[in-house]
This record gives C-alpha cells, sequence and structure tokens, in this order.
C-alpha cells in the first residue's frame, strides 16, 4: 500500500494496536518529521495518552514534543495577560471581597468589560473563542482571588459550557452573545440535598404539559455557584423517557436551559462558607417553572451524558490556576525567608525551610506541566473531541491536593505571622480547601480514573486471550518476550530518551532527562504488569476494592506527572529556554521522588499491606458510631490481683 | 520628514518624556463642526515601569535582554486622550505611530486595542534615539514651526483653538494655543482605560503600515555618543556635629571651604 496516509493500514494492525506499538513501527511506514503533523487513521490516535499506560504502552507520539503555541498565538497571549494582571493587581482588594462576602459591583464590570465573561465561546457569538491553552494561561490570573475565579468559571466553564457543546445553532445564536459579554449570568444546576456525587439520582422533575409545548420544571437545588445572580440556568432533572425498544418508561436525566425569566424561581440566600466567600452560593426552588421544548439542550434523556462532558471539559485548568496561585506564594514567602533571621541566620539557609520552597515549586511544576500538557492534547487532537476526562481528572486530583499543601506550608515558613488575618495566607488556606470538593471529589475522581484505566486494559486483555486462544503466533511471541522483559523488572524499551543530541524526530525526551525518563519507563512497565495481576486477582471485583483502585489511581497520576515534566523540561532544553538547567534539575528530581512513591505503592498492591486490617477497623468503629478503645485511664477491679506488681514506693 | 500635507491646523499631543504626537487637522469649509480631526499619537516601547533596572556590566547602557518591555505610560495617556477625543466626536480618525525596533509593533498593536484605527511603524534598528530627555514634543514644536503647550494636565477645545492647562513647578498655568500646535501629556491628564481583551483581538483587523527611516530621507546617523552609563551612587553615611565651629573645622578638612 502507498503510504499516503489516506488509506487505512490493514485492519489487523489497527485491531491490535498493542503489537505495532511494541514493534515500535509506524502503521503506514512513514516517518513523521514535522511533529505537529499526524496521520489521522493512525492508530496512535484512537485514544489519548493515559488510558494506554494501563496496558503498558507508552505512546510517546502524544506527548513530545511538549505542546507549543506559534509566534503569533504567543504574542496575542502576552498581549492578553498584561491587562489582566493589571486589573488583578490594581483593581481587585481580595481582603475587602472575603469580609464582605461579595464581590463589588463595579469589579464584576470591570471584569466583564476585559472580556473575561466570554474567553471560550465562539467569536461568532462575541466571545474571545480561546482554545483551551490560552484559557489555561488566563486562568493563571484570575485565581489570584478565589472567590472571583469560580464565579467566572461558574458562569463559563460549566454554567453556559453545556448550550456551548450540546446545544443547537438556535440556542447557541439566543443565549451565547448576552453571555459572553456578561449582560447575563449563567450558572449549572445539578446538585441536590440527596444527590452530590452520585448525580444519577437528581429528583427534580421535569413533566410533559398536555400540550406537549413545553416541560414544567419543579424541584430544589443546593450549593450552586452564581445562583443568586444568574439569569440562565443548565437544570438537570428527571424525565420520563419511553425505551424505542421495549417500550418501558424509564426516568433518565435531561438538560435544559432555563432562564430566571420563566418564573417560579427562587434562590435562597447566600450561603456562609469557609472560603471563597465573596462567590455566591445557594439553593435554587424551581416551582411549575413552565421550560420550553425548544430549550432541552441535547437529547431528552441524554442529560447526563451533557453532564459529565461539561464537567469532564473545564477540569485540566485547576493544574494550570493552581500553579498560578503556588507560583505567587513562593515569590511573597520567599522575601520573608530572605529577610527574616533566627539564630543569627537568615531562614533561606535552614534545610528544612530549603525543602519547604522545592517541594513547592516542584508541585507547581508539575501541575502547569500537566495542565499545558492536557490542553495540547486537547487543542490539536487530528478531528477534535479527543476523551481526555481521565488526564483532566488527574491533573484535578493533582492539583488540588498539591494547592492545598504548599499554601499550608507556605504558611508554615511565616509562622505565627503566618496565623494571622493581617496576612493573606489564612485566607489562601481557607480558599483553597474547596479544591478537593468541588467539581468531582478526589475520592471519586480517583475511583474513576482507576476503573476507567482498568476497563480499557481489561477490554484489551480480553482482545488478547481471543487471539491466544485462536493461536495467533504474533501475539504468542509478542506477550512471551513482554513477560520475558518484565519478569526482569526491565521490560521492553519504548525507547523514548533520544540517543543523540539533536532530537531526531522530535518524540522523545533529550539526553539530559535520562535519569528521570528510565524510572518512568520502569514505572510504565511495572503498571502493565501489575494492571494484569490485579484483573487476575479480582476480576469484575475490582469495582468494590477501592483501597486497591486508589494505588492505582495514585501511580497513573504520579506517571502522567512524569510525564508531562519530562516532556516539559526537553523542551526548554531544546529550545534553549533561560534557566533550562534548573528545570532539569527540577524534572529529574520530580521522577525520582514520584518514583519512590510508585514503588512503596506496587509494593502494597503486589504483596502485604494493611487493607483488610483498616477496613475492619474503620468498620467497627462506623457500626458502633465513635471510637472504641477503652480510655488509656481505665481500669478493672480485679487489676491489684493480676501478677503484676507495680513499683513500690 | 513626514509627508505633511498642507491641511489647516494642527494639534498635537505628546508624552513629556521622550515620545511625541502630532495631531494634525483638516480643514474645512465648514468651521464649526471640527469632527475631522485626525490625532497622531506617538507611542514608545520601553522598559516597564515596575522593573528594577540594572545597569551591564560594561557601562555601556542598561540591561534590555529579556527585560519585560511596555508602552511608556506617558504614551498611554496620550492614547487616552485622543480616544477620548474621539469619542467626544472631536477627532475622526486616530493614528498610532512608533519609531523602533520589530517589537515596537507590539506597542502598536496595543494602541490599537485602546482605540487607535491605525499604526505606523517606522523601523529603526539599533539603540534608541533619544532618553529620557523631555526634548521630542519641543524639538517637533520647533522644526515644524506651531505653538506647544507641554506638561498638559487638561485640554479643552474652545471655539477654533485649544485652552490648556500647564503643571508647572509654581502651581497651573493656562494657556491658550491656535491650531495647528503640539501638546505634551503629563500624569494627571488622565487615567488610560485598560486594552480589554476583545478589543485586542479586533486590533488583529487593524493596518499597520511599515516604513524605513530611508522612506523619508531621514538621516539617523547618531551625533550623540553614550559615553557610559552608570548606577547612582549609593548613599553614603551622613555625619552628624555638634556645634558650628565643629561643621566648619571638619568642612576645612575635606576640603570644601
Amino acid at each position: 500500500m502507498l503510504s499516503t496516509g489516506k488509506l487505512r493500514p490493514t485492519l489487523g494492525l489497527v485491531r491490535r494496536p498493542w503489537c505495532a506499538a511494541a514493534a515500535g513501527i509506524h502503521s503506514s511506514g512513514r516517518r513523521l518529521h514535522n511533529p505537529d503533523e499526524v496521520d489521522l487513521f493512525d492508530f496512535r490516535y484512537t485514544t489519548p495518552f493515559v488510558k494506554n499506560l494501563f496496558v503498558g504502552k507508552f505512546i510517546r507520539e502524544q506527548v513530545f514534543p511538549f505542546p507549543r503555541l506559534n509566534q503569533q498565538d504567543y504574542d496575542q497571549l502576552q498581549q492578553m495577560v498584561d491587562p489582566v494582571e493589571r486589573f488583578f493587581k490594581d483593581d481587585v482588594d481580595s481582603a475587602q471581597i472575603d469580609t464582605d462576602a461579595k464581590i463589588p459591583a463595579e469589579t464584576l464590570q470591570g471584569l466583564k468589560d476585559l472580556g473575561l465573561f466570554g474567553m471560550q465561546v465562539p467569536l461568532e457569538y462575541g466571545g474571545l473563542g480561546l482554545s483551551n491553552t490560552e484559557y489555561a494561561r488566563l486562568g493563571e490570573i484570575t485565581a489570584i482571588d478565589g472567590a472571583i475565579a469560580v464565579t467566572l468559571a461558574a458562569h463559563q466553564a460549566i454554567g453556559l459550557k453545556g448550550i456551548m457543546i450540546a446545544g443547537n445553532a438556535e440556542q447557541k445564536a439566543k443565549y451565547l452573545p448576552k453571555l459572553a459579554t456578561g449582560e447575563h449570568v449563567a450558572a449549572f444546576a445539578l446538585t441536590e440535598p440527596s444527590s452530590g456525587s452520585d448525580a444519577a439520582s437528581i429528583q427534580t422533575r421535569a413533566t410533559l404539559s398536555d400540550n406537549g409545548k413545553h416541560f414544567l420544571l419543579n424541584g430544589g437545588k443546593i450549593w450552586i455557584s452564581n445562583g443568586g445572580i444568574a439569569d440562565v440556568f443548565t437544570v438537570f432533572a428527571k424525565t420520563e423517557v419511553v425505551d424505542s425498544k421495549s417500550g418501558e418508561v424509564k426516568d433518565k436525566v435531561t438538560a435544559f436551559i432555563v432562564e430566571r425569566s420563566f418564573g417560579g424561581i427562587t434562590s435562597g440566600k447566600p450561603e456562609d462558607k469557609l472560603g471563597i466567600r465573596g462567590s455566591n452560593t445557594c439553593t435554587v426552588h424551581f416551582e411549575d417553572t413552565p421550560v420550553p421544548i425548544e430549550n432541552v439542550l441535547g437529547e431528552v434523556g441524554g442529560g447526563f451524558k451533557v453532564a459529565m462532558n461539561i464537567l469532564n471539559g473545564g477540569r485540566f485548568s485547576m493544574g494550570s490556576s493552581g500553579a498560578g496561585i503556588v507560583k505567587k506564594l513562593i515569590e511573597q514567602t520567599a522575601e520573608h525567608a530572605t529577610t527574616r533571621t533566627q539564630f543569627d541566620r537568615k531562614l533561606m539557609e535552614f534545610p528544612i525551610i530549603q525543602e519547604k520552597f522545592a517541594e513547592m515549586a516542584l508541585r507547581a511544576y508539575a501541575m502547569e506541566s500537566m495542565a499545558y500538557l492536557t490542553a495540547g492534547i486537547m487543542d490539536r487532537w487530528p478531528g477534535g473531541s479527543p476523551d481526555c476526562s481521565v488526564e483532566a481528572a488527574m491533573v484535578k486530583v493533582y492539583s488540588s491536593e498539591s494547592v492545598w499543601s504548599s499554601v499550608s506550608e507556605a504558611l508554615q515558613v511565616l509562622g505565627g505571622l503566618g496565623y494571622m488575618k493581617e496576612y493573606p495566607y489564612e485566607r489562601y488556606l481557607r480558599d483553597a480547601r474547596i479544591l478537593m470538593i468541588f467539581e468531582g471529589t478526589n475520592e471519586i475522581l480517583r475511583m474513576y480514573i482507576a476503573l476507567v484505566g482498568m476497563k480499557f486494559a481489561g477490554d484489551i486483555l480480553k482482545e488478547k486471550l481471543k487471539e491466544l486462544k485462536r493461536g495467533n503466533i504474533g501475539v504468542i511471541l509478542q506477550t512471551v518476550r513482554q513477560r520475558w522483559g518484565s519478569g526482569f523488572g526491565m521490560g521492553p524499551s519504548h525507547g523514548f530518551v533520544s540517543e543523540d543530541r539533536f532530537i531526531g524526530d522530535g518524540f522523545k525526551a533529550h539526553p539530559s532527562l535520562t535519569a528521570g525518563a528510565k524510572l518512568l519507563e520502569e514505572n510504565v512497565n511495572n503498571l502493565g504488569t501489575m494492571t494484569e495481576t490485579l484483573l487476575a486477582r479480582h476480576g469484575k471485583g475490582i469495582v468494590e476494592e477501592q483501597l486497591v483502585l486508589k494505588r492505582v489511581a495514585d501511580i497513573t497520576i504520579n506517571m502522567y506527572a512524569m510525564t508531562a515534566v519530562v516532556s516539559r523540561a526537553s523542551k526548554a532544553v531544546v529550545m534553549g529556554l533561560p534557566n533550562y538547567d534548573h528545570e532539569v534539575l527540577m524534572a529529574n528530581t520530580f521522577c525520582q521522588k514520584t518514583y519512590n512513591e510508585n514503588m512503596q505503592m506496587f509494593h502494597d498492591l503486589g504483596g502485604e499491606n494493611t487493607d483488610a486490617a483498616v477496613q475492619k477497623i474503620g468498620k467497627d468503629i462506623l457500626k458502633t458510631g465513635n471510637y472504641i478503645a477503652a480510655h488509656p485511664l481505665d481500669r478493672t477491679h480485679d487489676f491489684d490481683n493480676i501478677d503484676v506488681v507495680p513499683p513500690q514506693r | 520628514m513626514w509627508p505633511i500635507f498642507d491641511y489647516g491646523r494642527f494639534v498635537s499631543i505628546i508624552s513629556s518624556s521622550d515620545v511625541y504626537g502630532v495631531v494634525w487637522m483638516r480643514s474645512l469649509a465648514q468651521l464649526h463642526k471640527m469632527a475631522n480631526l485626525r490625532v497622531l499619537v506617538g507611542v514608545k516601547r520601553v522598559i516597564d515601569y515596575a522593573v528594577k533596572i540594572r545597569v551591564k556590566p560594561d557601562n555601556s547602557g542598561v540591561v534590555t535582554d529579556g527585560v519585560k518591555h511596555s508602552m511608556n505610560p506617558f504614551c498611554e495617556i496620550a492614547m487616552e486622550e485622543a480616544v477620548r477625543l474621539k469619542e467626544k466626536k472631536l477627532a475622526k480618525e486616530i493614528i498610532a505611530v512608533s519609531c523602533g525596533p520589530a517589537q515596537a509593533q507590539e506597542t502598536i498593536r496595543t494602541a490599537l486595542a485602546m482605540g487607535a484605527d491605525r499604526g505606523i511603524h517606522v523601523e529603526v534598528t539599533g539603540k534608541s534615539i533619544d532618553g529620557d530627555n523631555n526634548q521630542t514634543g519641543q524639538m517637533t514644536a520647533a522644526l515644524l514651526d506651531w505653538p506647544q503647550a507641554t506638561f498638559a494636565s487638561e485640554v479643552t477645545k474652545e471655539n477654533d483653538h485649544l485652552k490648556v492647562v500647564r503643571e508647572i513647578d509654581g502651581g497651573l498655568e493656562t494657556v491658550k494655543v491656535t491650531l495647528p500646535a503640539v501638546i505634551t501629556a503629563d500624569l494627571r491628564l488622565n487615567e488610560p482605560r485598560y486594552a480589554t481583551l476583545p478589543n485586542i483581538m479586533k486590533a488583529k483587523k487593524k493596518k499597520i503600515a511599515k516604513h524605513k527611516a530611508a522612506d523619508f530621507g531621514v538621516d539617523l546617523t547618531p551625533t550623540l555618543e553614550v559615553v557610559g552609563v552608570e548606577d547612582p551612587p549609593v548613599r553614603q553615611a551622613g555625619q552628624k556635629v555638634e556645634s558650628t565651629e565643629e561643621l566648619v573645622a571638619k568642612l576645612k578638612d575635606s576640603g570644601v571651604v
């Protein structure tokens, strides 16, 4: 077959991607010289990166080289960064917003005037049409004030996103223009008192009217960001759907665009929160609210998918927002560490303090690398709309926990001063706490990451088993080779460290990252073997083994972080960015630390661990409803008769 | 020099440091409607005001590589005034001009985002032609033989001339200038607006005309040579004296008296 790239490669290769990957050949036989040029039918692009790790496959072409903007887009982005930074520096008083639990009207208007309410709305509807990468960049700046960041995100990352991705042309033309300028504010109404993580169990109902022209919405939502100020809501409610095949009537979730002006909508008073106090959060009640059928978003009964797509799309930007906060904190805290003297030395001279700053910097480096890698994959996937939900979930989990720990450490560096309201650290800490809770709790996301990955692996392994049963020589040989190789702990080299200093085809790490890349390679092989072992051990029952899944998720999150960090540092070296040697040091150090964590978790997964005992302790306590152990001072009557002689006075 | 069209009246708005703006106005038979004013504002790319300036180790200048540059804040004020004139319907078109290296185009783009209609970039490579000398406005006026009103903190139009309030050391001075004129902007003239993101995107479509100094027959051979650049001297500690006699004695010792 001529390798024009337009003809599909043989079906065999497409259906069994792992074969070609192990052999390291391009399916069309063509070398891709320009890293930005991709072969649409190439099997390597069937699914984004992270899921493939679960079968021990590292598809390096998807993550090397690190995504970059062309000069024109980069210049324009820099132009946009300036006014936004100035606005946040000069015209945003975060302390006041926190004290008053309100964002002043002038500040909100300023944000609208700057264009920040329609960053990703397409140009033709009056928005800025920013790509995911550009949106992430501006997110670094808006994150400086937690309340503003959440207000903006609630409006556009989830509030109006549904219209953008699932709306028809009329709905987009009707609603997006005013939402893009901020004339109307949007909100996302899914959560209910009895339905948080379990979104499919919502009870708000939408019943079709007799004349079939509109739905009547009834129910209550809680903790809706922008709930009190929104004019347009994306509301999720249960509707009766008739199954076309069985004729059975089922309750399914449907998404609606609901205007406050439809009537019957009441918002409660703003909740008094620990952090992000300037963001409006309240209950929203619908009482016989009429919603025209033209306002159904997507299909009737297809609302759950709409909700998941909306939520999956916005998560990755927490990486860049988080990094924005941590980088700012490093600067502020360093000032203290370089000027404060104790024991005749500046704080910065003590290794314990140095470690804190290194930890903060490493986490920020990893967070932003993961965020921009994910954004880059999303922005340049051939054909658009790749499923990066697992990558985005990983970014969210890692970033939320890193921001929390970094803010806490920064506060610690200041000691008592950090605890005072005079300083912003306590506000940053309070604002950061929500990150681990909203947009999908970290617990749920860990389960999602592990289960999606395991399912992907399980499906492929099932295919493999079938081929083995059929006696397919190629698969048998390849399986043996893999097993043989991984038996020694070092599997087939994925070859993603350049042999020479001049990056040949751009799909590899620079040799200065060899230390980190080799550790990553090892982990990739470990994971491939471990997944098979776990599936063999637990089968379908793996769904219930949450403590196992939690470790799998943590390992893969770490591996994605290592990948992002190695790719980014490679780019820094190849481009000759200032301070690239510092980046190489950070990347290799990060990989070593994370590899150590991973090895501990692999060990726990493979052999003895305390899971069963831990679960028993937890269950017993929960059954009793309180702490069980007797009080340290408790005694019994017979004690003095036992053969233990207390010391004589 | 630039192609100066023989139109009746001018207004020029200049920043008080080293950027100049020349506004020239086309005169029509009907004099009372001034909506045909065309405003030319000079904008210069300088080191960002928030950056700590460092002198190069060889004392030949200041470090500019990798340092953040932005539009001169006084040029922003001049731009803002021009945009306000346009909003008040006193001006019809705003043109931003910059003489500088290729990166000056970024500054012109910011001016376009603030409200200029088109830009002119005269490519001048090498060092800046002038430092923070407060000469450009005055030089322009002299070359054109037009009246000037410098350090303007307020500009209002009255009939066919401009009333300009100037900030001087002794207070405020109000002058009347006939058009054409050159005006330089001072700090309190206005508060410049942010370039909003939608305007930044719209500015992409606005045109920037590129020229070389040679196109205008201008000779750029420097007539000034910078001999050296140094940090200001570190402030020395003072000495306290107890009496006048001691003071005189110390002054005599140091050879000052």
